[in-house]
């Protein structure tokens, strides 16, 4: 299986009045080949900058080394001319919020038709068009050809993140990065554009990071998970294991706090004390460690590493004591 | 409160019928009144003492609105809003004073509903200073109900923005228990919160309710954790009740499509069952509340739509599910979980 994007080592710093924070620590992922790749976190995680740092989106103010190679090709570093190159064409983003990442006073087939000719100056204006009104159509826009003339303001929230989608993949990327693409949209709308990305891996073959805060938008589409905790990534593998065997207490604090329709009795939930530490005053030693059922005199000193342990990757010194999921989380 | 008081009983508390609310919307030069936005029309339950009701669905189906016609704190277009026997909607300043002492809200967002600019403390002082209960103990007080939210009394003087998301929830909890109110309406509580914060917060409520035997109304889109929290259930469709039972007959016999289509929509934290399971995907958006549908409003999405749907619009009535339904195919699913009811064509699930 080849990846096409590989992040090595990946950091991030922001200077702050307060002192430099480190939002990304020596971050690994991998995203194979028409995979989809999903990152799961709460906010402060890492995970958006994580992957605005692979686009190249971070301006100035950030301080970012490590490696992201897509294909092979190495973009940290790459001059700023090359990276607008990739994006939106072999690597495009769909955000969070649809309204406020369309123009308003463009019009929503003007949009699509500048992301066209942006990449292919050889397309013409006419054929581009014809282009935008296929790709509503593919997105599911009830009559493509009169809608393409809209303006954001007349589409509806989830006919926003339909045309986000369409613009997306006008240039056929190999990589589409999804941030948070459903968390503004309503439940069933938020099916719609699961269902949406679903058909358009499927079709395209595009590979995609789906970034979420949802255990549950994550499990049905993704191939492998990483978990993300102030800023680094602590548990990895395909998705059935880490959602069913995870070594790592936070996965499974995570995992164990959500309630499901599916629950036979009515407790407590499980839930994980405290709250994410300041990225300014990181706990010495595993920066989970204040929150951890689990925590040893070790947890408190070494930053424990991303290694294997039985089925999955686990950042945790104990992950092996921790030992198999006796009854699945569904039990 | 006495010990009594944590037996819930079925004995109403609040009692809500037939509550409807129009938005006008101005236009023109005049500013006459064109049209109007129909947020509420026709809404009625029950909340029995210390039970909590969950009040589902999504955004723009009326559900803040009936909040906050529930406190009284938008006048409602028509219908009735009983609590413990008082009428809120015409209760006038020395009535409406005494209600809102047993009636109380939380909001959804911790960050913009308490004052930057007042400590901790004097925010949860703050309803006890104005219904005269602050002088002598008052002070303890507010330290009694911040460790009850389990914050630490001794942060009485701190400001909001030295509290992370999930203490500032707890903070607005605890100035909305500060009058021993008799129900609590919840708006989105925890749907602003981290997911490892949000357990905690359910977890709280759920004693709170059990030491206090405070009602609460429970809204919220997440039907989870409705599910979790709620006695009994009511689902909102554009303004419209659509499904009522308890919690096990709303989520064991979901019959109205809506109900079907939202339990169906919910992704699961499961891998296997999320890629297994068919879901029902509703065609299309919420119609405008300006001009919502003739007839049943949902039917413009439904799959089971007919004729008689653009015409006569379904009593929310019981028609052999054991519990009311507004829908003139009402059935329960073949399956108890909601996940693949009868009569879905494959052509509803594309798209």
């Amino acid at each position: 299986m080849t990846a096409v994007l590989e992040i090595t080592g990946l950091e991030v710093r922001f200077a702050t009045p307060e002192g430099p924070v480190s939002a990304v620590r020596g971050v690994d992922l991998r995203l194979d080949e028409g995979k989809v790749l999903g990152v799961v976190g709460e906010s402060g995680s890492g995970k958006t900058v994580t992957m605005l740092a692979v686009l190249g989106l971070l301006g100035v103010g950030a301080d970012v080394s490590g490696s992201v190679k897509y294909r092979g090709r190495e973009l940290i570093g790459l001059e700023p001319r090359q990276l607008r190159k990739l994006r939106g064409s072999a690597i495009a983003m769909i955000f969070q919020d649809p309204r406020t990442s369309l123009n308003p006073v463009q019009s929503i087939g003007h949009q699509i038709v500048e992301g066209i000719r942006i990449h292919h100056p050889d397309v013409s204006r006419k054929q581009a068009s014809k282009r935008a009104v296929e790709l509503l159509d593919l997105v599911g826009i009830p009559q493509p050809d009169r809608r393409v003339r809209d303006y954001p303001h007349q589409f509806s929230g989830g006919m926003c993140q339909r045309a986000m989608v369409a613009m997306a993949v006008a240039n056929d990327p190999d990589v589409l990065v999804a941030d948070e693409a459903t968390t503004a949209l309503d439940v069933t709308i938020q099916a719609q554009i699961l269902d949406l990305l679903r058909s358009i891996r499927q079709e395209k073959g595009v590979a995609i990071v789906l970034i979420s805060h949802d255990l549950g938008v994550v499990a049905g589409l993704a191939d492998d998970v990483a978990v993300m905790y102030a800023g680094r990534v602590v548990e990895r593998g395909p998705v059935d294991e880490v959602y069913n065997q995870a070594r790592h207490p936070y996965t499974r604090g995570l995992l164990a706090s959500v309630p499901r329709l599916t629950d036979s009795r009515r407790g407590p939930l499980l839930s994980i004390g405290g709250g994410a530490p300041s990225l300014l005053h990181l706990p010495a030693g595993c920066a989970f460690h204040p929150r951890c059922a689990y925590e040893r005199p070790n947890c408190t000193v070494d930053d424990p590493a991303l290694r294997p342990v039985a089925t999955v990757e686990a950042a945790c010194h104990y992950a092996e004591d921790l030992g198999p999921v006796a009854t699945g989380p569904e039990a | 409160m006495t010990a009594d008081a944590t037996v819930a009983t079925s004995a109403a508390l609040l009692h809500v019928d037939g509550l409807v609310k129009h938005f006008p919307v101005r236009s023109g030069l005049l500013g006459r009144a064109a049209q109007h936005v129909h947020a509420v029309c026709g809404v009625s339950f029950d909340v029995g003492q210390g039970e909590t009701l969950g009040l589902v669905g999504e955004s723009g189906c009326g559900k803040s609105t009936t909040a906050r016609l529930l406190l009284g704190l938008l006048p409602a277009t028509a219908g009735t809003v009983r609590f413990a026997g008082t009428d809120v909607l015409t209760a006038r300043s020395k009535a409406l004073r005494a209600l809102r002492r047993r009636l109380q809200m939380v909001f959804q967002d911790p960050y913009a509903s308490l004052d930057p600019q007042m400590t901790v403390g004097a925010s949860i002082a703050e309803a006890l200073r104005i219904h005269h209960q602050y002088r002598g103990t008052g002070r303890a007080r507010v330290q009694e109900l911040m460790s009850m939210v389990e914050l630490d009394p001794d942060d009485i003087g701190r400001y909001p923005h030295q509290f992370s998301g999930g203490q500032r929830q707890r903070i607005g909890i605890a100035r909305a228990l500060a009058l021993e109110p008799d129900l609590l309406v919840l708006d989105e509580p925890i749907s602003s919160l981290d997911v490892s914060i949000q357990a905690g917060v359910i977890n709280l409520l759920a004693d709170l309710q059990e030491r206090l035997g405070v009602a609460y109304v429970f809204i919220a889109h997440d039907l989870s954790v409705i599910r979790h929290i709620s006695h009994r259930v009511v689902v909102m469709y554009l303004g419209k009740l659509v499904e009522t039972g308890t919690r096990e007959a709303v989520f064991g016999r979901p019959s109205h499509p809506y109900t079907q289509a939202l339990l169906s929509a919910m992704p699961s934290a499961n891998p296997l069952t999320e890629r297994a399971r068919t879901r029902i995907v509703l065609p299309g958006d919420v119609p405008s509340p300006l001009d919502p549908p003739s007839g049943c409003r949902f039917r413009t999405r439904c799959w089971k739509a007919q004729e008689i749907c653009a015409v006569e619009e379904p009593a929310l009535v019981d028609r052999g599910q054991g519990h009311p339904v507004a829908c003139h195919f009402a059935e329960a699913p073949a399956s108890p979980d909601g996940t693949t009811p009868d009569g879905v064509s494959p052509d509803v699930a594309g798209r």
